[in-house]
């Protein structure tokens, strides 16, 4: 379907990448957001607070980030498409409801504008440390879907596709900001509404008596309804059978958690999103995602120049990692380069992936400003053999 | 002639509370004695009293022995995560104003862990009503002291005693702003019932606090006898004193309990309040939010 025109600023706008993510949310058809202030990612809830009276949205600052967290899903099962925006010390709070979420097979958008860490860190300055916490955070398995955006425009274009994938797969989707993307204002095209595709919700349509709310009929993701439909489900966070009741046998946790890791994993062709230039001919592969992948455009440039044959791949959509590429590529080109603003993330997923047929460089940055490029050609040069 | 006393239709027991719970799930898990299926016994009464449409009634839960509520009763129902019922709650009925909001769970739940969403539920008037079954412990985790443990009281991690002051429920809910505030035992089933049917009908943030026994741990280790002899202390020293000052009604050990219905006022809802201020504010450019 298309977007409501109701949220929708069509138009060139010259902004920045928190208040770009805020308007791809309205557009996504989100009309709930809770949250809780945190630097870098306050711009978020202040323009949703002032945009939400005047599009049918409640916006509420709740009293911490957990009560966020979970108003969201309270909201998601009362029938609203919702989000809650925090970064570093606030995503710490809400790992539990990542996991309530990806484990009840709730649809729902989570926003972590990064900030050096670990602990309050530096507020005001960015990192991309929180990927491996993105991934993993909570307790348990499951599989969860994250997104890097490197514009203000990709804050926007991907706010509406993690509203779209989390209502895909009924997962929690994690939009991983960083805080130089939040804060950087450039233009951001917002196309017309009939322009927007929107996933909806899937709600179950059968017989009211025949549902079970987690049954998947051959498929991996089950059909949702709302409170308040006449459905009288039961929805917990305790590994649970299609009924939705608590099951505490082996059997139960097999049957329910190897679905919620391989709706992601099985579906990985489908979700994963990575921007190529240059591969073809490459020898070095610089494999960046979010800021650091406009950061090492200046090095490739360079390095290009000098000959040498250099290839940039910059993951949009990080969770599900695209092993698929990187192993087809670790037969191709002779070494890796990865910068990200981390002692190393996502490296080790390019180094489990290229499987010891070509070498993995880290250009590691602690956070608070992000590459310089020399940093990275320097190791461009160093790898290319 | 005798054979006549025969064709007396027998009488079949019929049980009204079974329509309000999941069947399929029972037996619960609540132990002998334990006062929380009593609460829920009168919770499914004031329902069938209420008048509500039962398909727009959701209860939200959290966790521990009370937070097992959710999954016994046959409406929406929602287990969440620990002390996280209320900002679920707040959530639900915000995105469905419609929904009759329930929150039921118990003292560890709601008031340690919750006890921040507790607070600030009741001070912005959320449209929903708490039921918090008071045991004093925690139950499902083998008998923890909590933030309701009377002074002096043992629990597994204040084997000496408690020494530390615990919360007066009532008074904490009516400071926070709460719209509806009674207290009753589970011996007190009639006005448990009532209580709750009242706090339904209310708008606003009504809270029913309900003291229940739990023979399993907090009276074992507290040499106090099973339920019953919980049932006659509670019979025996508890005092009703409607619209007593909650600040005059906190809890000891084994002593006087007093209860009642203390506060029954009105102000406006959370959504009322962002309604009637927008449309203040903006006139005619707001559309009134109906969820």
């Amino acid at each position: 379907m298309k977007a409501d025109p109701k949220g929708v600023l069509t138009g060139a706008h010259f902004i920045d990448g928190d208040h770009a993510c805020s308007e791809g949310a309205i557009a996504a058809g989100c009309r709930f957001v809770a949250g809780y202030p945190i630097t870098p990612s306050t711009e978020v809830v202040e323009r949703i607070a002032e945009r939400f009276p005047f599009v049918g949205g409640v916006f509420i600052q709740m009293e911490d980030e957990l009560a966020s967290s979970i108003a969201i899903q309270g909201a998601v099962w009362g029938g609203k498409k919702a989000m809650t925006v925090t970064s570093g010390p606030g995503f710490s709070l809400m790992m539990e409801h990542i996991g309530y979420a990806a484990m009840t097979e709730t649809p729902c958008v989570f926003v972590d504008v990064q900030r050096g860490g670990p602990s309050t860190g530096l507020p005001t300055q960015p990192a991309q440390a929180d990927m491996m916490q993105a991934r993993w955070g909570s307790h348990g398995d499951y599989g969860i879907i994250a997104l890097s955006p490197n514009s203000p425009q990709e804050c926007f274009d991907l706010a509406i596709k993690s509203f779209n994938l989390s209502e895909q797969y009924r997962v929690p989707v994690l939009l991983m900001m960083d805080e130089c993307v939040g804060h950087m204002t450039e233009r951001v095209v917002i196309p017309r509404s009939d322009q927007i595709e929107i996933y909806p919700r899937r709600y179950y349509e059968g017989a009211k008596e025949e549902y079970m709310p987690y049954a998947v009929n051959g498929g991996m993701v089950p059909r949702m309804v709302k409170a308040g439909d006449g459905y009288r489900i039961h929805v917990t966070g305790l590994t649970h059978d299609e009924r939705g009741y608590p099951s505490m046998t082996v059997s139960a946790q097999e049957k329910l958690v190897r679905r919620l890791v391989e709706k992601i994993r099985l579906n990985a062709d489908a979700i994963v999103e990575y921007k190529e230039d240059q591969t073809d001919d490459a020898d070095v592969m610089v494999v960046t995602y979010g800021i650091t992948s406009r950061v090492a455009i200046p090095a490739i440039e360079q390095a290009r120049k000098e000959g040498l044959k250099v290839g940039h791949l910059r993951l949009v959509v990080v969770w599900p990692f695209p092993e698929k590429r990187i192993r087809a590529l670790a037969s191709s080109v002779k070494a890796f380069v990865v910068p990200e603003i981390n002692y190393g993330q996502i490296v080790y997923e390019v180094e489990r992936c290229a499987a010891g047929k070509s070498p993995v460089e880290l250009v590691p940055h602690g956070g608070g400003s992000v590459h310089n490029p020399k940093d990275i050609y320097n190791a461009i040069r160093l790898m290319k053999g | 002639m005798a054979d006549e006393l025969y064709e007396i239709e027998e009488a079949v027991p019929v049980n009204t509370v079974e329509a309000y719970l999941r069947t399929d799930r029972l037996p619960h898990i609540w132990c002998p004695g334990c006062g929380i299926g009593t609460t829920v016994n009168c919770f499914a009464h004031a329902l069938e009293t209420s008048g509500l449409d039962l398909d727009k009634v959701a209860v939200v839960s959290g966790i521990g022995c009370t937070g097992r509520v959710a999954g016994y009763t046959n409406l929406d129902s929602f287990h969440t995560t620990h002390g996280r019922a209320i900002p679920f709650a707040t959530g639900l009925k915000l995105a469905n104003p419609r929904l009759k909001v329930v929150v039921y769970s118990g003292d560890g739940d709601l008031t340690a862990i919750g006890g921040n969403h507790f607070i600030h539920a009741a001070r912005r008037n959320l449209d929903m009503t708490v039921i918090l079954v008071n045991n004093f412990i925690y139950g499902m985790t083998g008998g923890q002291v909590a933030p309701t443990t009377p002074l002096t009281a043992t629990a597994t991690t204040a084997p000496y005693g408690n020494f530390e002051q615990p919360f007066n429920l009532p008074y904490l809910a009516e400071s926070s702003g709460a719209v509806y505030v009674a207290r009753w035992t589970s011996y007190h089933v009639r006005h448990v019932t009532k209580a709750i049917k009242e706090a339904l009908a209310k708008k606003g943030f009504s809270f029913v606090e309900i003291l229940a026994p739990c023979p399993t741990l907090f009276n074992r280790r507290n040499k106090l006898g099973d339920g019953l002899d919980q049932m006659i202390y509670y019979r025996e020293n508890s005092e009703i004193r409607n619209g007593a000052d909650t600040k005059t009604i906190g809890l000891g050990f084994q002593g006087k309990i007093i209860v009642g219905k203390f506060v029954d006022s009105e102000r406006p809802t959370y959504l009322d309040m962002m309604n009637e201020y927008y449309r203040k504010k903006f006139g005619d450019t707001y559309e009134e939010y109906r969820g």
